[in-house]
């Protein structure tokens, strides 16, 4: 689950790292009572940002200075309610611009491979990590915390000096070890600092000091962990999310949309990609990905296929279980059980092996709906995409 | 021969009074497979299996009492860290962990200690693995498979039956089925089960079935050209319409922007002289293509 930027930096702020005051603003009156606090505490100007969990919001215009209350007000009214790769802007942050001497980039992220927690750092900031890692690897410096060890007081240092933070060395190993506790803490996947920078700030006196702080967080935390993080899925956002996601999401199911008119119901998660692929092959355009899990009881096929079909684009739908600890029988019923009480009838082809198969071909059978069923992936991929293109368009 | 799991295995069934624990210990016996002993912390005393299975407190007791050599861990995912651990203190050398959605900064920890023990770690968020006529672990059907010259090693659960089945519809057995799991830190990797395959005199072909996310193929397909180049490969990988940025299911199957998806580990595969399915019922025709016979 990806975390909005400010519930990344109340994280990294519990984590004892330096993150700039914020504030988070939903109208424009907001922005303008916090940008008044800012400018009177002595800022010159203020940044506003979009708070969407897409990426390209700096492109998109959501990502603005003000250097007044009153232009505030009108560049959060811009931000606000702008569409940022179709995700409606609902919240805007808040916060005193800093004045930048260099930025500086430092993450630490799951290395499958080498079943680690695995530190990027590079003392070019700013940039996406991804493309740097092609144009100039050598830019970025790596290495990997025990899992049992975390990351050691050395290792830390290896990174400050390797990001030129020679001057800065306490905070910045402060920086890296409070990186890796807030990985920990919160059963983060990704912990990215991006600007990672070293700030101006001038006092009331005129004293100019520079200082170590966290300008731009992402923070991706563990699904699996979740159960045990009540308070992070507090901070699931909702408003963002697919209605049909947060529906997958209580039933249990693992669900993804996408853009064809063949809806899919498999169980298992590899099965259901290879499911979707075949149907692509045959010149098909799956509308899903759709992993019903293991046991598969009624309640749950059910469940599932009311999903799809609330999908108005979708015209056939594919059902491919491989019983082991599904059982046929049950999912058949299932089945029946959510196509009578469906108000659209899509037209379905139903591929059930393994264990009670025969009953589940019997149910089917006498179930009178237009359901055909098939023996094997193959013919039912076929069979399915062969309706899915026959089909009259939905009315 | 096989791989893994045998007719010397001694199985242990930790979580063995749950409801999955309880299912698939009855049908792992069913399909021959030697179950001495279960684990329920405070149940020890008890039996399972109809009176056939002894249930102990503890793995060290089960141990100690049976002789097992080898768990099955169907523990919900708060508590099987802990299980996997507990197994390997006590000096069990293979582990295969069912359970699903186990947070991977755990698994980190685990994998460590498991390593530094010397101890083998199957999953987990696998199906376990089936050596065919001989025994099965874990949750694989046992009817869909028939005993032969050819190892499979997979990272998914119902697609290997799938094309398991395939495979046993078309004459080709199997010597070892193993599935590593869909997570994305896993005790085993494909290579680990290679090199398993690669001492076993008995596999003759093998079979690779991966998906998207992560750089296990390509590692896999580069260690087999080094290591393996000789022997009969072919493969399927899921996911070549999966939208990237997207969990498929699976917690390690995602494309991320730094790789994962099918298209680079077809190509390594290809590179590697692996033939690469376009669906799970032409597997056992490239088999054969690549000269595996019926058994």
């Amino acid at each position: 689950m990806k975390l909005q930027e400010y519930h990344a930096k109340s994280l990294l702020a519990a984590g004892g790292l330096p993150v700039p005051p914020w504030s988070v603003a939903s109208t424009p009156e907001e922005a303008r009572t916090q940008t008044q606090g800012y400018l009177d505490a002595g800022a010159d100007r203020v940044v506003i940002k979009a708070q969407v969990l897409v990426g390209g919001r700096g492109k998109a215009g959501g990502v603005k200075l003000a250097s007044s209350a009153d232009e505030a007000v009108t560049v959060a009214g811009q931000i606000l309610g702008m569409q940022i790769k179709d995700i409606t802007v609902r919240r805007v942050l808040v916060g005193p611009a800093a004045d930048i001497v260099r930025e500086l980039y430092l993450a630490a992220v799951l290395d499958r491979a080498a079943r680690r927690v695995l530190f990027m750092g590079s003392a070019q900031g700013g940039v996406e990590i991804e493309q740097l890692a092609v144009s100039d690897p050598g830019a970025i410096r790596t290495l990997h915390a025990h899992p049992h060890l975390g990351l050691l007081d050395y290792q830390a240092r290896l990174l400050a000096f390797d990001l030129g933070l020679n001057e800065h060395l306490k905070a910045a190993v402060g920086v890296a070890k409070g990186l890796y506790k807030v990985m920990l803490d919160n059963d983060a996947d990704l912990v990215e600092i991006n600007p990672l920078a070293i700030v101006r700030e001038r006092a009331s006196d005129g004293a100019v000091t520079e200082s170590l702080q966290c300008l731009d967080a992402k923070i991706t935390i563990d699904d699996s962990a979740l159960p045990r993080h009540p308070e992070l899925e507090a901070m699931r956002d909702v408003d963002e999310e697919d209605p049909v996601d947060v529906e997958a999401r209580r039933q249990g199911l693992s669900f993804i949309r996408l853009d064809g008119n063949i809806g899919c119901m498999v169980n298992g998660a590899g099965l259901a990609m290879a499911t979707m692929d075949l149907v692509k092959r045959a010149g098909g355009e799956p509308a899903n990905f759709l992993d019903i899990g293991g046991g598969a009881r009624a309640d749950k096929v059910a469940a599932a296929l009311r999903l799809i079909v609330s999908d108005p684009s979708v015209r056939a739908v594919l059902v491919n279980i491989f019983g082991g600890i599904a059982r046929g029988d049950e999912v058949a019923h299932g089945l029946i059980e959510a196509y009578s009480q469906q108000e659209r009838h899509v037209p379905m082809v139903v591929r059930i092996v393994g264990t009670n198969a025969d009953l589940a071909a019997e149910i089917l059978r006498e179930s009178g709906g237009d359901i055909e069923t098939a023996a094997s992936l193959d013919e039912a991929v076929e069979k399915t995409v062969r309706i899915a293109k026959g089909a009259p368009a939905p009315a | 021969m096989s791989i893994l799991v045998d007719e010397n295995t001694r199985l242990l069934v930790q979580g063995i009074t749950g409801r999955e624990g309880a299912f698939h210990a009855a049908q792992m016996q069913a399909y021959g497979t030697n179950v001495v002993a279960g684990v329920t912390p405070g149940k020890g005393g008890q039996t399972a299996l109809e009176g056939t299975v002894p249930v102990f407190d503890t793995v060290r007791d089960a141990v100690a009492a049976t002789g097992a050599n080898t768990t099955v861990i169907y523990v919900p995912p708060a508590g099987a860290p802990d299980a996997i651990l507990e197994a390997v203190g006590a000096g069990i050398a293979t582990v295969f962990c069912i359970t699903e959605h186990i947070p991977v900064h755990d698994m980190l920890k685990v994998v460590a200690v498991v390593e530094g023990a010397g101890a083998r770690l199957i999953g987990p968020n696998c199906p376990g693995a089936t050596s065919p006529g001989k025994a099965k672990v874990g949750i694989i059907p046992g009817s869909i498979h028939r005993p032969g010259r050819v190892g499979l090693v997979s990272r998914s659960g119902t697609l290997t039956y799938e094309v398991v089945q395939a495979m046993t519809d078309a004459g080709i057995g199997q010597s070892t089925c193993v599935g590593i799991g869909g997570d994305p830190v896993a005790g085993s990797t494909f290579i680990d089960i290679l090199t398993l395959f690669s001492n076993d005199p008995d596999t003759e072909g093998i079979v690779l079935i991966g998906e998207i996310g992560g750089g296990a193929e390509e590692a896999a397909a580069a260690w087999r050209l080094e290591h393996l180049p000789e022997v009969p490969m072919v493969s399927f990988i899921a996911g070549r319409t999966a939208p990237p940025g997207r969990r498929m299911g699976h917690a390690g199957a995602i494309i991320s922007a730094s790789g994962g998806t099918a298209g680079s580990k077809i190509a390594a595969l290809d590179a590697a002289n692996i033939r690469v399915a376009e669906t799970p019922a032409q597997i056992p025709e490239l088999l054969k293509q690549a000269g595996v016979r019926p058994s």
